[in-house]
């Protein structure tokens, strides 16, 4: 059962914790509906993996996670053959003397030795429950061959095995795939997805995700964080803070039993939220302290 | 009103196909489909809708963004369809706002809105050769043409090119009769198709590849008698290697990977010419290889990425951030190998301040003499014994 609307799928995320803006739930609103992969382009710590575990949660679909690295291979993305338990099974056929005939080299490549991976698990998933959703994560950090191959799975939900053949999905999983572009994914593979460009929220949106994630924060104080970091996304820095960065922050400064801003507990928690030397140590000290006497007037006023 | 509203994308489509936005057909059927399921009451879902479908990068947003105001903003559609159809009809169309980019409004009003073609920057006729003028010194640049043999030459060397960039081992595997692992997969299928007779144990071993290269290569004044060279090696680079991205830079940094793609190099360089507006002029390299850090090296240094840099290291601005810019640059590629023709002269000495800064923090620093063809440049990288007499 998927939602009949946009507006069905907005309350959705908001009921997982998601605060989707209306692009994004049309987005995932059209991959529900046409049955087409959502593809997630963005900088770090925006919410593009937890939008596929919220999915999953509030769908009530099993989440099957796959996290992309440079040289993934068939073997730990779509399935194995369990040679040690093909050996054993071999050595029993001869210790029973029904070694003879062509069933064992049959039965030794039958979906018993199979091991399942993410892509495999995801399309049999459907079988016998709900489909799944495939969450492909950071697909920028894999290479060429591998996006080659995962055309295969994206357009038709199939994955051949040679000694097997084709396994079609009978229900295809939701796919997610994000990228934080550290390179160009192929516009082969973005051309069979829908695409959304998961921005930072604005200060507003910003404000009810905190509200939502670090419900214990001050009302005040929250404020005053989400006015810092927004300010902090307009500077030229190497990494801007993302939404992460922001709920840590503010947890961190919570721990601390800080109750506002000011200038020393900043510069003491300035490495929850910046994560890059260069950019700690350009703000540490008399930049950050006017930042904080900035949004001080600005959010007190 | 379905039948006009599948006309409506349809053209739409077509508009953002001519401001440079690709579509294929398949999007356009789908995304007829898709307003259909979302709804067509709210203007934002509309929009939502169709740059879902047919949005595949970020950069395409603005375009999209500007070509949808234009196109669905005016309820009279059939009017404006009209109007686009028929040029002559001036004034029935509203013409597009200010903020409209040429590239879109001429996709919008093909015939109308062909504003005149914008002159070359003037050149500033300052001396730039010994100072660095602040106005930036912009010029364009006509190389003579490549002879055929020159060329053929030139490629049989590239091809053999060894580059002083050493292959890293993928996480995939190979089969290897000489030596490496078991392939324990591969025996059992052998086992099975042979019978249970199996005569030699397969194995594999881990499959080496070229990483992906950057080459950032410096085009200014001091440079200018290798740029002709330089750029028909990037050619052939981007050409016969895959995972190539090639940047010129002078007092600013140009990306140049898609123009030189193409088959003919002669119509490449052409490309790459008209897109770099700092020809032979000042050097700015610190800045330079900071805006590369800063918009470049998280997109285009993954997967062990090696960077060769080829400069003559002067750097006309001060050389502060220099170093700094360099280190950086070194600490997030794989491997950063400089590539220096600055020898004019036998006995050269990495004397020049900018070269001090940037020694240091490069992996492999290799200087190149006497290099005057393609040739020799690739017979150079070749044999780094032949050319490192002097460092």
């Amino acid at each position: 059962m998927s939602p009949a609307s946009i507006d069905e799928v907005e309350r959705l995320l908001a009921a997982g914790g998601y605060v989707a803006g209306r692009r994004l739930a049309t987005a995932v609103f059209l991959a529900l509906r046409l049955g087409r992969p959502l593809f997630l382009e963005g900088e770090a710590g925006v919410g593009k993996t937890e939008l596929a575990k919220v999915l999953a949660t509030t769908l009530g679909r099993p989440l099957v996670r796959l996290q992309c690295y440079e040289g993934l291979d068939v073997a730990s993305a779509v399935y194995e053959w369990n040679v040690p338990r093909q050996m054993l099974a071999i050595r029993v056929a001869e210790a029973s003397g029904t070694a003879a005939g062509g069933t064992l080299a049959k039965d030794l490549f039958s979906r018993e030795f199979l091991v399942e991976r993410p892509i495999l698990k995801a399309l049999e998933a459907g079988r016998d429950g709900a489909p799944a959703v495939l969450l492909v994560d950071e697909l920028d950090r894999t290479d060429e061959p591998f996006e080659a191959y995962l055309l295969e799975v994206l357009s038709d939900f199939q994955v051949t095995i040679p000694e097997l053949g084709a396994i079609t999905s009978p229900a295809p999983p939701l796919v997610v795939l994000t990228s934080n572009r550290t390179r160009e994914v192929h516009d082969a593979i973005k051309r069979r997805c829908l695409y959304h460009w998961v921005d930072y929220p604005s200060a507003e949106r910003e404000l009810e995700i905190l509200a939502r994630k670090a419900p214990e924060a001050a009302e005040a104080l929250s404020r005053e964080v989400v006015a810092f970091v927004q300010r902090l996304r307009g500077l030229d820095l190497f990494k801007a803070p993302g939404v992460a960065e922001t709920i840590d922050w503010t947890r961190a400064l919570m721990a601390l039993d800080a109750v506002a801003l000011d200038p020393d507990t900043v510069d003491d928690t300035l490495g929850v939220l910046l994560k890059y030397q260069d950019d700690i140590a350009r703000l540490q000290g008399t930049e950050a302290a006017a930042l904080v006497r900035e949004i001080r007037a600005r959010v007190g006023a | 009103m379905a039948g006009r509203l599948a006309e409506n994308v349809l053209h739409f489509a077509r508009i953002l196909r001519a401001a440079g936005i690709p579509i294929g057909t398949d999007k356009v059927i789908e995304a007829s489909r898709a307003l259909a399921l979302a709804g067509v009451e709210r203007r934002a879902d509309w929009h939502a809708t169709l740059a879902a479908l047919f949005l595949t990068r970020h950069e395409q947003q603005a375009a999209f963004d500007q070509a949808f105001d234009v196109f669905w903003r005016d309820p009279a559609l059939e009017e404006k369809m009209m109007g686009l159809l028929l040029p002559k009809a001036r004034g029935r169309t509203p013409a597009p706002e200010a903020d409209v980019s040429t590239r879109v409004a001429q996709a919008l009003l093909p015939a109308r809105a062909r504003p005149p073609r914008e002159d070359a920057p003037d050149e500033v006729t300052i001396d730039a050769t010994l100072t660095f003028s602040p106005g930036e010194r912009l010029r364009r640049l006509d190389f003579e043409q490549m002879t055929a043999a020159e060329w053929n030459e030139a490629r049989a060397f590239i091809r053999r090119l060894e580059l002083p960039v050493p292959r890293i081992a993928t996480r995939r595997y190979e089969p290897s009769p000489a030596g490496g692992t078991p392939d324990l997969r591969a025996a059992l299928r052998r086992l099975a198709r042979d019978g249970g007779e199996l005569v030699r144990l397969p194995r594999r071993r881990r499959r080496e590849a070229a990483p992906p290269l950057v080459v950032l290569c410096d085009i200014s004044g001091s440079m200018h008698r290798y740029t002709r060279m330089f750029l028909h090696f990037l050619h052939a680079l981007v050409r016969d290697r895959s995972r190539v991205h090639a940047f010129l830079f002078g007092t600013r940094l140009t990306h140049v990977t898609r123009p030189l793609r193409g088959r003919d190099v002669d119509q490449a360089v052409k490309r790459v010419c008209d897109a770099v507006p700092d020809w032979a002029g000042g050097t700015r390299i610190g800045a330079c290889l900071r805006e590369f850090n800063w918009r470049w090296s998280r997109r285009v240094l993954g997967q062990n990425a090696c960077v060769i840099l080829l400069t003559d290291g002067l750097e006309r601005d001060d050389t502060d951030g220099l170093g700094e810019e360099t280190a950086r640059l070194a600490r997030a590629c794989h491997r950063l190998v400089w590539l220096n023709p600055l020898l004019r002269f036998d006995g050269f000495e990495p004397t020049a301040s900018g070269i001090r800064a940037m020694r240091p923090h490069v992996d492999a620093f290799r200087p190149m003499h006497n290099i005057h063809t393609l040739t020799d440049f690739a017979r150079a990288l070749s044999h780094p014994e032949s050319s490192r007499r002097a460092a």
